[in-house]
């Protein structure tokens, strides 16, 4: 009995292990790939007709074509602006929001609750948001991606919970000693909320650089464009050209392929490298998320 | 009044901080549902919104009688269902899988693994898939050496949906599956402990302790995803389809950008906008009820 209990526990973690392992290869392998063909000799990896297990030859030419690409360090010192700046005006207006309606017998805190919950159920679209975007004056300038997402809705209201959960006695006693608002928004509740805030920060700057559609909507030049609208012409609609200037036409063909690959690294290794370190904000997150929804 | 007046005394500064959040709101949601009345109009940019003239429901006629329109009911319809029978059970399978793990370092190196392509940014998912899938990328590659034809997969109108759920669980599988692990976490010991006194399997114990232990998660987690039946991910398909694939690709929201921002249809667009707000709040409305019905949790 305990033998056949064993040998069926064995079966059942090997299982487990394998199809695991089958998992982890699958999601890492096209990383690893992209990783392998960004360090490869251009006209190696031209005519490869396998799987990559390591760089085909060792080349730095195609991120030495990347980092002379203008629109890349422009993209993303664009993209950058976009982060700082929008983190700044959405933590401050989420708070400013979140606070208010944190309060107690405030008469109109109703009313402005169904006013801002209503739009997350429903709104105008988007050829309405352009026409309004267009009438304030936003169109083709960077804060036209700030601006009009000033405030995300479902983070006002995980940032309200959690200014909720301050204990009154704190403010009763600093009120006392003459505080305002502002104090004891920015003295008492900030600090005392700051796990949430960290979640809400890497919120917004994820979403900040990753968001590449408003941009594409409400920006035309493109010195202007964020790093994700670079990478969408050079990736998805192919435009390596202007970065293989100087070699010929199969030349700039075979390079082409490499300086893709290294784009995709240039974009996302800072990413990837400073995930480890906020990972447990992002699961942090995902928890109040699902403890509101 | 005299309760107005008092209210406004006690919390005047607190109004004020409010100003520039509700400001935010009017501008840039409530003058967008007002601006939507285009959608009854023929707009001209030159007689603004309120001037130009109105036409009833001219544009929703015609959105209704055009060949486009159940070919995108269809194709959003479709997708969002086929993302729910498969990308909807990854997660919990891959949580269920982490959770049975007894090595510690392996749980974690398999968490901090799949949980990573959730973090590159859409477009460059998106060009991996574009590079992958086309004629000679990698995906072919294996095709070819398995004896089948390469082809330029996202050219091809039947190969759009599988590609793009695909992509669409290599991306999210890990980090979906946090919020069934942390579930999983909360189920309680003692009853595995008095199973294994009993002799159940391991794989008893998952059928009978494990999976029912999270069932509530799932169905909130379900009862969500109902809600948001008619959002399918419009940005991935923007990215991903080409005329080639309008067939089986093009959804509402992408339509709606398209006939909207590109070809300057601006009524027309923002009248199947409007079509679809109105479709997304009735199953939201829906999949709230239920949702109070069945597990007496709401959204609101």
């Amino acid at each position: 009995m305990r033998n056949k209990i064993g040998f069926g526990e064995r079966v059942f973690d090997i299982g487990v292990y394998s199809v695991l392992i089958v998992l982890i290869a699958a999601t890492l392998y096209p990383l690893l790939y992209v990783l392998f063909a960004s360090f490869s000799e251009a006209n190696q990896l031209i005519v490869n007709k396998g799987i990559l297990w390591k760089p085909l030859g060792f080349s730095l030419e195609a991120y030495k074509s990347v980092m002379r690409n203008p629109g890349i360090l422009n993209g993303y010192r664009n993209t950058l602006f976009i982060v700082v700046a929008g983190l700044a005006v959405n933590l401050t207006m989420t708070a400013l929001g979140a606070y208010v309606l944190s309060r107690k017998n405030v008469l109109w805190n109703n009313a402005f609750m169904i006013f801002i919950v209503f739009t997350m159920f429903f709104g105008g679209g988007l050829i309405p948001l352009y026409l309004v975007v267009k009438g304030v004056g936003l169109l083709d300038s960077l804060w036209s991606t700030i601006i009009p997402f000033a405030v995300g809705t479902f983070n006002l209201i995980i940032m309200r919970t959690a200014f909720m959960g301050v204990p009154d006695s704190l403010e009763e006693s600093a009120k006392i000693d003459g505080a305002n608002h502002f104090t004891i928004l920015f003295r008492i509740v900030i600090p005392l909320s700051m796990p949430v805030i960290a979640v809400m920060i890497l919120y917004y700057a994820v979403d900040k650089w990753n968001g590449w559609f408003y941009a594409s909507v409400f920006i035309q030049s493109r010195e202007l464009f964020p790093l994700q609208l670079v990478l969408r012409e050079i990736l998805i609609a192919n435009a390596t050209d202007g970065m293989s200037a100087g070699a010929d036409a199969g030349d700039r063909f075979q390079i082409g392929e490499t300086i893709k690959y290294a784009t995709i690294m240039v974009a996302t290794v800072p990413i990837l490298c400073v995930y480890p370190f906020v990972q447990r904000y992002f699961v942090k997150g995902v928890m109040i998320g699902s403890l509101k929804g | 009044m005299n309760r107005f007046v008092r209210d406004f005394a006690m919390n005047k500064y607190l109004y004020v901080m409010m100003i520039p959040v509700i400001a935010y709101y009017a501008v840039f949601h409530y003058a967008p549902m007002y601006g939507a009345l285009i959608a009854f109009k023929d707009y001209s940019p030159m007689k603004g919104i309120w001037g130009s003239d109105w036409v009833g429901l001219k544009h929703f006629y015609d959105f209704f009688n055009s060949y486009y329109f159940w070919r995108i009911l269809k194709n959003t319809i479709v997708i969002s269902f086929y993302s729910l029978i498969f990308e909807f059970p990854a997660p919990i399978i891959l949580a269920l899988l982490i959770n049975e793990v007894r090595n510690k370092a392996f749980k974690r190196a398999a968490q901090t693994i799949t949980y990573m392509p959730y973090f590159i940014s859409l477009v460059v998912i998106c060009g991996i898939v574009t590079d992958f899938t086309n004629a000679d990328g990698i995906i072919n590659r294996l095709f070819v050496s398995l004896g089948y034809d390469g082809q330029a997969m996202l050219q091809k109108a039947h190969l759009f949906r599988p590609i793009y759920i695909l992509s669409e669980i290599w991306q999210r599988i890990g980090w979906e599956s946090i919020i069934y692990i942390a579930a999983l976490m909360s189920v309680d010991m003692e009853q595995y402990e008095a199973s294994r006194i009993d002799g159940a399997s391991r794989l008893k114990q998952l059928f009978y302790i494990t999976i029912p232990g999270i069932m509530p998660t799932i169905a909130i987690m379900l009862i969500l995803r109902m809600g948001n039946l008619l959002n399918v991910g419009f940005e991935k398909i923007i990215l991903l389809y080409n005329p080639a694939t309008y067939e089986t690709a093009d959804v509402i929201s992408s339509f709606v950008y398209r006939k909207g921002l590109l070809e300057f249809g601006w009524s027309y667009s923002s009248a199947v906008g409007l079509f679809n707000s109105v479709i997304n709040l009735f199953l939201l409305v829906m999949a709230n009820y239920i949702s109070r019905r069945i597990n007496n949790s709401s959204l609101w």
